[in-house]
C-alpha cells in the first residue's frame, strides 16, 4: 500500500485515502467548441503510458478532498514527488535525493559509518 | 512414554506434559510444545501423504515452513477442521485429530499408487498435450478425474466459527526473523531507543538456535541466550516481540503483512481470542532476518519417507528429543550436515555412514567424524535407495563409476547446502545478485527501505553476522530518529565453520539418466523433466517453470528453485544469472482466508445505507433491494399478494388516488456562490442562467466525449444557490466529477460544493389527491397551481420543521417531493401516512415507481442508456442548449462517430401481443428468419407490464430507432420470436395535462 504525501494536508497518508485521476498537465482547452477532431482527440484519448516517469493527478477524496499532482515512477511505484494542483512540472533533477532513493546494502553501511 | 523414538535426556521439552491426539484414527501420546511432526516421528511414524501426481509414499522432510510434504488435515471439531497443515508448523494440542491426505483407501494401500507404474505417460507437460481432445470432455471426464486423483486436501464445508483480529501499526524499525541476527539487529535499535516490532513464525525465539547445539553467544549456549534476550526484549518498552507470526508479504513503501496465529496452539479455545490476528505494519526502516533454507540432494529415489534435511533430523534431536531413525545415514555435499551425524552419535543413535559427495570436505569436520568413528566415504554419492513405505537402504557408489555397495538404513539425513531466503527482499522489489563462487543469489539493488542481515544475506560466519546485526539495527534506528544513548557487544562462536554446497542434480541424476530424482516434491517434479521442458523448446525460467510446475505448490519452490535452475542452466548451456530467478510472488508462505477477510464477512462485509424511513419501511412489510448501498423498498406487499399483484395494486393507486415514496437516496448537491449558475452551466448541457428562483429545471451532465453521465432536477433556491439531485447510483461520482471540473479546469470561478444526500429526508407525495394529502401540514407555502406550478420550488414549514417543498414528478402526476432535514424524516412520513391512508393513498416502492415513469418515458440513467448513449440517441435534445459557447461535452457531441446516422436511439417498444412481457437485456432484430449469426438492431433496456395502460410497455435503443417508428421489429427468444412495434415512448398521457393537475 502506498504513502502519499498530500501537498494540500502537507501530510503522508495511506493510499486509501486518495484516488487517482489520470494523467496531469493536460490542460482543458478554453476554446474547446472550436477544435479540429485531431486536437479533441489528442486532448481527450490520447495519453503516453510511459515506463518511468508520469505526472498524474491524485485526489486526497477521503481527506481534504482537493486534486493535486505527483510524479510517480511507473516501475516502482515510488512518489518522486507531489505538488498543488497548478502549480508548473517541476523539475525532477532538481529534486533533492531522499533518504529512501535506491541505495545498496554497502552504501548503507558506509553512510552509517560516515 | 511419548514414542518410541523419543531419547530421554536430549531435546528441551518436558517429559512429564503430555498431550492425546489421533493420526488417522490412531490415538498418540506427544509432549507439549512438540510440532505434529516431531510427535510423529517420535512415534516412529515417518509415511504421512501420498505424493500429488504418482502417490508415491511421502515422508516428513523439514522441520520448517518449507516443508513440501507432510500436508495434513487438522481439527479440532467438525467445523474447525483445516486441510493441507503442514505438521512442521502446526502445534499439538491435546484432543487434534490429524488425518492424511490424498490416499484411498489408506495411507499404506493407496490405489492411486498405480499412477508411479504408469508414470512414462505422465511426463511434464502431458496434461497440456493428452487431454486437449475432445474438447468437451475436458470439463466432464478430465478435468474432474484429475482433480480427483491429483488432490490436496478438501475444504471444509461447515462456517467458520472462529473469529480474527486486525491491526494497524507502525514502529520505528520491523525485524522479520528472531534468530541470532534478529535477535541482536532488535536489541541494537531498541538500545538505541527505537520503537522495534520483532516477529517469528516459530512458538520461540531462536530460529536455527533450535537445532544448532554448538554455537555460543555471550558465553552462553546459543539457544539460552536466545530466550533471554527474548525475554528482555519482551520486557522493553519500545519492543514488541511476536512470536508464531509469519511476515508473509512485504509491500509498497514498508508495509509489511505479518499473521499471527493466536489459538491454533491452544487445546481449549478461548473464545474472546480471534483465531490469527494480522498486523499491517508501515515501519520506517525493515530488517530483514530471514534466515537460509538447507536444500535436499538431488538423486535417485530420493522421495523415499525417512529421507529428510540434515538440519530437520537436528532439531527433532536437539529441540523435541527425538531421533529420526535407529540406523541413519547422512547424504552430504556440505559440511554441516556433518553436525547431524555428531549430535546423533554422541545421543547415542548408531550413524551407518557418511557419504561426501565432495572429495575434500572440511577438514575440521572430518576429523571430528573420524574421532567419533564414524565412517566417511568422501568421492562418493547415493545413487538409489530402497524401502516401500520408509527407506530401508542406500546404494552407495564411487563418482565416475566403480562398485556400488548397499548400506542399510532407516533414515538418510540430506544437504546440499543452503540456500539463503531472499522472498521478502524480492518482494519488495529488490534485485537479487547471484554470488558464483558460493554458488547463491543475495540481495544487491535496494529497492525499499531494508537491510538484509545474517544468513539470508549470505554472512555465514557466526560473529560476523552478530556484528553485522548490530551495526544494523542501529543503523535503523538512528536513520528513524532514535537517540538513544545504548550501545550493544556481543561475541558469538560457531562450534565449526562450514564449507561447501551444490545445486542442480548428484551423481546418477544427470543428463545421461531417466531415474526419478525429485526437485520439487510437492508437485512431483523431477530432474528430467526441467531437461525435458528445455528439449521441448522452453528456454525461459518463466516458461519452464509453468510447463513443469516446478516451484508452484503451495510451498513455491522453497526448496527446488535453485535446483531446477541449475538443471535447466545446465540443460541450456548457459549460466546461472543469465538463465535467472522466478519472481518471489506474496505470501511466503500460505494464509488463509480467515484472516485476509477478517472482519468484512457476513452485514460487515459492505455497509447498508438505510434511509430515516427505513423502520416504518420494515414495519410495513416492504421487501426492499439493493440500489449501490442503500436498501430501499421494492414493493409493500399487502398479505396474500405476491410481487405483481404488489406492483399492480401500487401503480393503478397512485394514478387514482396518490401514493407515498421514500426518495432520500436521491444524491443531493448543495451548489453555491457568486458563480453558480455560470458554474452549472459548465457542467450541464442546458443554461441556468435565466432559471429564476423558486423554480427547477430537468439537466443532462455530460462527460467531455458527449456522453451522457448523469441526470436529475436542480432547483434554484437564491441567485446563488442551487439545490441539484442526482440519480441515486450516481451521487458520489457526480460529485467527484464537478470537484474535478471546478479544481482544476474552472478554478476562478466562486463555487462550493456540498454534499447533502444524506441530511435531507424527500418523501415523494404522487398523484391526484397530493395536493389534498399534505396541504393541512404545509404552513408558509402555498400549494396553488399558479403560486408553486409544476417545476418549482418553495421553503417554509411542514408539521413545524422546516422543508424545501419541490413541485416535480418522476410519475407524470401532480406530484410534490418534501425535502426536511433527515432526523424528521419519519415523523414527517408517519404525519403524511396519517393523512394518505385514509384517503385509499398506498406506499409505494422501487419498482412501482419504475412502472410508473416507464409509462411517461422518463429514462433511468444506467439503465436505459449505458455510457455510449448521447442527449439525442435519449430524444432529450431539447435538453442540449445551442446558444451556449462551452460546456462539458460540447465537443465531444461534434464527434464524427456521434453525429452519423444510424446510432443507437431509445424507442418504446409495443408487443402485438399487448399480454406479452419483454425479456430486459433481450436483443432487437429487423428479420427474424435471416440465418445466424443474426444482425442485432439494439437491446430491450425497460419492460414492464403497465397495469394503467393494460398491456405490456418497453424501451429499448434501436439502431436508427426514431427514423423507425411503426416498423414491426422482433426479439428472438430461446423458444419463440416476439413481434413488436416501434412506438413513442410515452404509453400514458400523452398531453401531460396531469401533471398541472
Amino acid at each position: 500500500m502506498l504513502l502519499i504525501y498530500c501537498p494540500y494536508c502537507e501530510e503522508e497518508r495511506s493510499e486509501l485515502e486518495f484516488r487517482n485521476a489520470g494523467d496531469a498537465h493536460i490542460a482543458r482547452p478554453t476554446n474547446i467548441a472550436e477544435i479540429t477532431d485531431e486536437e479533441f482527440e489528442a486532448y481527450f484519448f490520447l495519453r503516453d503510458n510511459p515506463k518511468g516517469v508520469i505526472f498524474e493527478r491524485w485526489r486526497h477524496i477521503h481527506g481534504c478532498g482537493r486534486f493535486f499532482n505527483a510524479a510517480r515512477d511507473t516501475v516502482s511505484d515510488r512518489f518522486l514527488t507531489t505538488y498543488q494542483a497548478g502549480e508548473p512540472k517541476p523539475d525532477l533533477n532538481a529534486q533533492p535525493k531522499t533518504s529512501a532513493t535506491l541505495e545498496t546494502y554497502d552504501e548503507a553501511l558506509e553512510g552509517a559509518a560516515q | 512414554m511419548s514414542g518410541v523414538n523419543r531419547i530421554s535426556g536430549a531435546g528441551r521439552l518436558t517429559p512429564a506434559r503430555t498431550a492425546r491426539f489421533t493420526f488417522d484414527g490412531r490415538t498418540l501420546t506427544a509432549l507439549e510444545g512438540d510440532t505434529v511432526a516431531s510427535a510423529l516421528i517420535a512415534n516412529d511414524i515417518h509415511l504421512v501423504g501420498r505424493s500429488f501426481k504418482y502417490h508415491r509414499p511421502r515422508g516428513i522432510l523439514s522441520a520448517g515452513a518449507e516443508e513440501p510434504n507432510a500436508l495434513l488435515d487438522v481439527s479440532r471439531d467438525a467445523a474447525r477442521r483445516q486441510p493441507n497443515v503442514r505438521a512442521t508448523v502446526q502445534e499439538v494440542f491435546d484432543g487434534m485429530n490429524v488425518s492424511s491426505q490424498n490416499r484411498w483407501p489408506s495411507l499404506a494401500f493407496d490405489v492411486g499408487g498405480f499412477n508411479d507404474l504408469l508414470s512414462p505417460f505422465f511426463a511434464a507437460g502431458f496434461y497440456y498435450k493428452t487431454f486437449m481432445w475432445p474438447k468437451a470432455a475436458w470439463h466432464n471426464l478430465y478435468e474432474p478425474f484429475i482433480r480427483r486423483a491429483a488432490g490436496l486436501g478438501v475444504a471444509p464445508t461447515e462456517p467458520d466459527p472462529d473469529h480474527y483480529a486486525s491491526r494497524y501499526t507502525h514502529c520505528d524499525v520491523l525485524v522479520v526473523g528472531a534468530g541470532v541476527a534478529g535477535l541482536a539487529a532488535a536489541l541494537a535499535a531498541a538500545k538505541a531507543g527505537a520503537k522495534v516490532i520483532i516477529c517469528d513464525e516459530q512458538p520461540e525465539v531462536g530460529g536455527a538456535l533450535h537445532y544448532d547445539s554448538g554455537t555460543v553467544v555471550d558465553g552462553k549456549p546459543g539457544y539460552t541466550w536466545a530466550q533471554e534476550t527474548g525475554k528482555a526484549l519482551a520486557g522493553m518498552d519500545n519492543v514488541t516481540v511476536l512470536t508464531r507470526t509469519t511476515a508473509f508479504g512485504y509491500y509498497n513503501h514498508n508495509f509489511v503483512g505479518l499473521v499471527e496465529r493466536v489459538t491454533d496452539h491452544l487445546a481449549a479455545i478461548d473464545k474472546t481470542l480471534p483465531r490469527e490476528r494480522l498486523w499491517q505494519v508501515r515501519a520506517k526502516k525493515v530488517i530483514l532476518a530471514n534466515g537460509a533454507i538447507e536444500r535436499h540432494m538431488v538423486f535417485a529415489n530420493n522421495d523415499r519417507p525417512g529421507i529428510m534435511l540434515a538440519s530437520a533430523g537436528r532439531t527433532y534431536l536437539n529441540h523435541f528429543g527425538v531421533s529420526v531413525g535407529k540406523q541413519v545415514g547422512i547424504y552430504a555435499a556440505h559440511d554441516s550436515a556433518y553436525e547431524a551425524a555428531f549430535d546423533l552419535k554422541k545421543a547415542g543413535v548408531a550413524v551407518a555412514v557418511i557419504v561426501d559427495c565432495r572429495e575434500r570436505p572440511g577438514e575440521a569436520v572430518l576429523a571430528e567424524a573420524r574421532s567419533l568413528g564414524i565412517e566417511v566415504l568422501t568421492g562418493h554419492s547415493v545413487v538409489n535407495t530402497t524401502g516401500k513405505l520408509r527407506i530401508a537402504s542406500i546404494t552407495v557408489a564411487r563418482n565416475g563409476g566403480g562398485g556400488a555397495r548397499k548400506i542399510a538404513v532407516d533414515a538418510l539425513l540430506v544437504s546440499a547446502g543452503w540456500t539463503p531466503s531472499v522472498h521478502l527482499f524480492s518482494q519488495s522489489r529488490g534485485k537479487v545478485k547471484f554470488d558464483a563462487a558460493t554458488e547463491r543469489f543475495l540481495p544487491g539493488t535496494y529497492a525499499q527501505d531494508c537491510l538484509s542481515i545474517g544468513a539470508c544475506n549470505g554472512t555465514d560466519d557466526l560473529q560476523a553476522t552478530i556484528d553485522e546485526a548490530l551495526a544494523a539495527g542501529e543503523l535503523a534506528a538512528r536513520a528513524a530518529g532514535a537517540e538513544g544513548g545504548g550501545q550493544v557487544a556481543l561475541t558469538g562462536q560457531n562450534a565449526f565453520e562450514w564449507t561447501g554446497g551444490m545445486i542442480g542434480a548428484a551423481e546418477g541424476a544427470g543428463p545421461d539418466t531417466t531415474v526419478k530424482a525429485f526437485i520439487d516434491f510437492q508437485h512431483d517434479v523431477c530432474a528430467k523433466d526441467i531437461r525435458l521442458a528445455v528439449r521441448e523448446g522452453m528456454h525461459s525460467v518463466e516458461h519452464i517453470k509453468r510447463f513443469t510446475t516446478n516451484g508452484m505448490a503451495s510451498d513455491q519452490g522453497k526448496l527446488s528453485n535453485m535446483h531446477g535452475l541449475a538443471i535447466a542452466a545446465e540443460a541450456l548451456g548457459k549460466g546461472i544469472p543469465e538463465v535467472g530467478l522466478t519472481t518471489f510472488r506474496q505470501p511466503y508462505t500460505p494464509v488463509t482466508f480467515g484472516a485476509i477477510v477478517n472482519h468484512s464477512r457476513g452485514s460487515l462485509f459492505d455497509p447498508a445505507r438505510k434511509t430515516p424511513m427505513h423502520a416504518w419501511e420494515e414495519a410495513q412489510g416492504a421487501e426492499f433491494e439493493d440500489v449501490s448501498n442503500w436498501k430501499r423498498a421494492w414493493f409493500y406487499p399487502k398479505a396474500g399478494e405476491n410481487m405483481h399483484e404488489a406492483v399492480a395494486r401500487e401503480c393503478k393507486t397512485v394514478r387514482e388516488v396518490a401514493g407515498v415514496f421514500d426518495a432520500s437516496t436521491l444524491g443531493k448537491i448543495e451548489v453555491v456562490g457568486p458563480d453558480a449558475a455560470k458554474f452549472l452551466n459548465l457542467m450541464y448541457t442546458n443554461a441556468w442562467d435565466n432559471l429564476k428562483p423558486g423554480r427547477c429545471r430537468y439537466g443532462i451532465m455530460l462527460r467531455d466525449d458527449g456522453f451522457v453521465y448523469d441526470d436529475g432536477v436542480v432547483g434554484r433556491l437564491a441567485e446563488d444557490r442551487f439545490h441539484v439531485t442526482t440519480t441515486t447510483g450516481g451521487a458520489p461520482r457526480v460529485l467527484h466529477h464537478m470537484e474535478d471540473y471546478l479544481q482544476t479546469e474552472f478554478p476562478h470561478l466562486k463555487v462550493w460544493l456540498t454534499s447533502t444526500t444524506e441530511q435531507w429526508a424527500v418523501i415523494a407525495v404522487q398523484g391526484p389527491k397530493a395536493r389534498e394529502i399534505i396541504a393541512p401540514l404545509v404552513e408558509g407555502i402555498d400549494l396553488s397551481n399558479e403560486a408553486l406550478p409544476h417545476m418549482s420550488v418553495a421553503e417554509g414549514r411542514i408539521c413545524g420543521v422546516p422543508t424545501r417543498l419541490f413541485r416535480m414528478s418522476f410519475t407524470g402526476e401532480l406530484g410534490f417531493e418534501v425535502n426536511v432535514p433527515a432526523d424528521y424524516g419519519q415523523a414527517v412520513w408517519e404525519a403524511i401516512w396519517a393523512r394518505a391512508e385514509p384517503m385509499g393513498a398506498c406506499a409505494y416502492g422501487t419498482e412501482t415507481m419504475h412502472v410508473l415513469r416507464a409509462e411517461k418515458g422518463y429514462i433511468i440513467v444506467g439503465q436505459d442508456t449505458d455510457g455510449t448513449v448521447t442527449p439525442h440517441d435519449a430524444g432529450l435534445s431539447w435538453v442540449v442548449s445551442k446558444k451556449k459557447p462551452d460546456f462539458v461535452g460540447i465537443r465531444g457531441l461534434k464527434r464524427p462517430d456521434l453525429v452519423k446516422d444510424g446510432r443507437k436511439q431509445l424507442v418504446g417498444l409495443r408487443t402485438k401481443d399487448p399480454k406479452v412481457v419483454l425479456e430486459e437485456g433481450a436483443q432487437i432484430v429487423a428479420d427474424p428468419n435471416e440465418p445466424k449469426p443474426m444482425t442485432m438492431l439494439g437491446h430491450v433496456t425497460s419492460s414492464y407490464w403497465s397495469p394503467n395502460c393494460g398491456r405490456s410497455i418497453a424501451l429499448a435503443l434501436v439502431a436508427g430507432g426514431q427514423a423507425r417508428l411503426g416498423q414491426t421489429l422482433y426479439v428472438p427468444m430461446a423458444d419463440r420470436t416476439i413481434a413488436v412495434e416501434v412506438s413513442d415512448m410515452v404509453f400514458f398521457d400523452k398531453e401531460g395535462g396531469r401533471l398541472h393537475g
